[in-house]
């Protein structure tokens, strides 16, 4: 299956923006902000829509709104970390923003076109080209080498903010980089492979990690191993399987990953 | 007739309701209003909002495989909107072991909803109206046996709601306090649960499934903003959901931009403003 160019560009894309997500999402699972990542994600298809209006471009627009709420949230909430409640009424309106847009561009001439290219962005994993997969797996590395390179300060002032102030650390700057680390992560992502990919491999794969240990490196290792691995099978199994998208192999094989991983739990606990 | 909008509110009122199709949009925006204010503001109390959030986008799965089996959709946003609901209350939100284990679950039966969701479209490939109206909702072409559901079910869930009321806000205020004293706590978040995806499940056919949050969510919200006190808070959020839903009905029936857009600002102005003003307020009382 390896002889065709989608599915290389496919297996390149996929794996890179799983590792980041694995890798991110440990710590997006661990600082309870998945519901951020979610209304991220939601958001960047309003941004594309937003540019089309405009006339600007919509990759420009989608990684523009993104991060602009990303840092919104950030300079907002306490700790960096956005109330829900704030982010639900927030995210709502900007989604009915993204509807005015869509029936404006509806109505006006020749903006059709910016709608479908708008929708276009949102391709499956097995539409990439290979520019785009190319890219999407540098935006992920660069994401997971920060990440990881931050590794200490942002767990210190996820776990015990106080301390890390006392210790000099900028908790609020990390948060808001966390933050934008994310957006980044969501805007290529929700592009690349889309939203519904992007979620169930930051929540389910580092939901399986958070029960299997809860020691950080091995946590982040496993929870990338697993989103990988994922990716990988799913992959290959909606090659095989015709009918089977994608996104949905690869989504119940990492939630399989979580639910086996939470249900032996019990099992694997000394007494 | 083209409808335009006068200083004679009379007048207004008259041509608002002098289409059917009108009346059924705004008899299911009353219900739906009521319904969702009055459980969102429990939900908001508990802090429910990505729970919520995952509840509403069952829509689309449900949709998806009762199209595929062959149910009314209807039944299908509701069954899909409890099996969620079950499946969130079933991984427990109880022992706070490890951080944010909780918001790992809600997010995975998210995303596993919509794979299903996805995989049930792909199999089926029929006409679903749209994935359009799916997500953004449309008040047009309610029917009166719609709104006769809508009535039943919104009744129902706000009968059980007040019957568990009272233990439901000591179990989720005072948490501890409440189990000790024999709440059964797991119990009633179970039934909150349901109740929540039941009262999901009925608005998002109205406002699809991405804008349940202007009712459910930023009514509450902005009622807790001015009052802590359960009885007025409840009534201020009802008040302020039967606002946004009217109005933002009559704006979209007098312009030619969809509905979704002016509840969502309503919402969501409202909400700046009460925060705004609670701002302002504090900072004048010290």
């Amino acid at each position: 299956m390896f002889a065709y160019e989608f599915v290389r560009n496919a297996y390149l894309a996929g794996t890179f923006i799983a590792l980041a997500c694995g890798a991110i999402g440990w710590f997006v699972v661990l600082r309870g902000q998945v519901f951020a990542g979610d209304a991220l994600s939601h958001v960047a298809f309003v941004g594309a829509i937003g540019a089309a209006a405009i006339g600007i471009n919509e990759r420009v627009g989608l990684f523009m709104l993104t991060v602009a709420l990303a840092l919104a949230m950030g300079l907002l909430g306490r700790r960096a970390q956005a109330d829900d409640v704030a982010i639900g009424t927030a995210f709502a309106w900007i989604l009915g923003v993204g509807v005015l847009l869509l029936a404006v561009l509806a109505t006006s001439p020749g903006a059709a076109s910016g709608v479908t290219t708008a929708n276009t962005l949102f391709g499956s994993i097995y539409s990439l080209s290979a520019g785009a997969s190319w890219t999407a797996a540098a935006i992920a590395l660069a994401v997971t080498l920060g990440v990881l390179a931050s590794t200490r300060p942002l767990l210190l002032s996820t776990l015990d903010p106080q301390l890390a102030t006392l210790r000099g650390v900028p908790v609020r700057l990390v948060g808001l980089g966390f933050l934008v680390a994310l957006a980044v992560v969501t805007a290529e992502s929700t592009e690349a492979v889309g939203a519904l990919l992007l979620l169930g491999l930051i929540a389910a794969p580092a939901g399986a990690a958070a029960s299997l240990t809860s020691r950080p490196l091995r946590g982040i290792a496993i929870s990338a191993a697993i989103a990988v691995g994922a990716t990988w099978g799913g992959l290959a199994l909606s090659y095989a399987i015709s009918g089977l998208p994608p996104s949905s192999a690869i989504i119940g094989l990492a939630a399989a990953a979580y639910g086996v991983c939470a249900a032996t739990r019990p099992l694997r606990q000394p007494r | 007739v083209n409808p335009s909008l006068s200083l004679d509110l009379v007048a207004d009122f008259r041509q608002l309701t002098a289409f059917p199709f009108m009346v059924n949009a705004l008899q299911a925006a009353t219900i739906v209003a009521v319904l969702a204010a009055s459980v969102g503001w429990y939900a908001v109390l508990r802090r429910q909002i990505f729970a919520s959030h995952t509840l509403s986008v069952m829509a689309f799965p449900g949709a998806a495989g009762a199209a595929l089996i062959g149910l009314p959709i209807a039944l299908g946003y509701y069954l899909a909107c409890a099996t969620a609901g079950l499946a969130i209350a079933g991984t427990g939100r109880t022992p706070r072991r490890g951080y944010g284990g909780e918001t790992a679950v809600i997010g995975t039966v998210q995303t596993v909803g919509l794979a299903a969701g996805f995989l049930f479209l792909s199999l089926n490939q029929s006409i679903l109206g749209g994935p359009e109206t799916l997500l953004f909702g449309t008040f047009l072409g309610i029917t009166p046996s719609q709104v006769l559901v809508l009535l039943a079910v919104a009744v129902a869930s706000l009968i059980v709601l007040t019957v568990v009321a009272r233990p439901l806000l000591f179990a989720t205020v005072e948490r501890d306090v409440a189990s000790a004293s024999g709440v059964p706590v797991a119990r009633l978040e179970v039934l909150f649960l349901l109740i929540l995806a039941l009262a999901i499940a009925a608005t998002s056919q109205i406002t699809g499934a991405l804008l349940v949050f202007a009712l459910l969510v930023a009514p509450p919200a902005c009622a807790q903003q001015i009052t802590l006190r359960p009885l007025p808070g409840l009534a201020l959020s009802v008040v302020f959901a039967l606002l946004i839903a009217w109005i933002g009905l009559a704006l979209a029936y007098f312009s030619i931009y969809p509905v979704g857009f002016y509840v969502t600002t309503l919402a969501f102005g409202l909400y700046v403003v009460v925060r705004a003003g609670g701002a302002l307020k504090r900072r004048g009382g010290r």
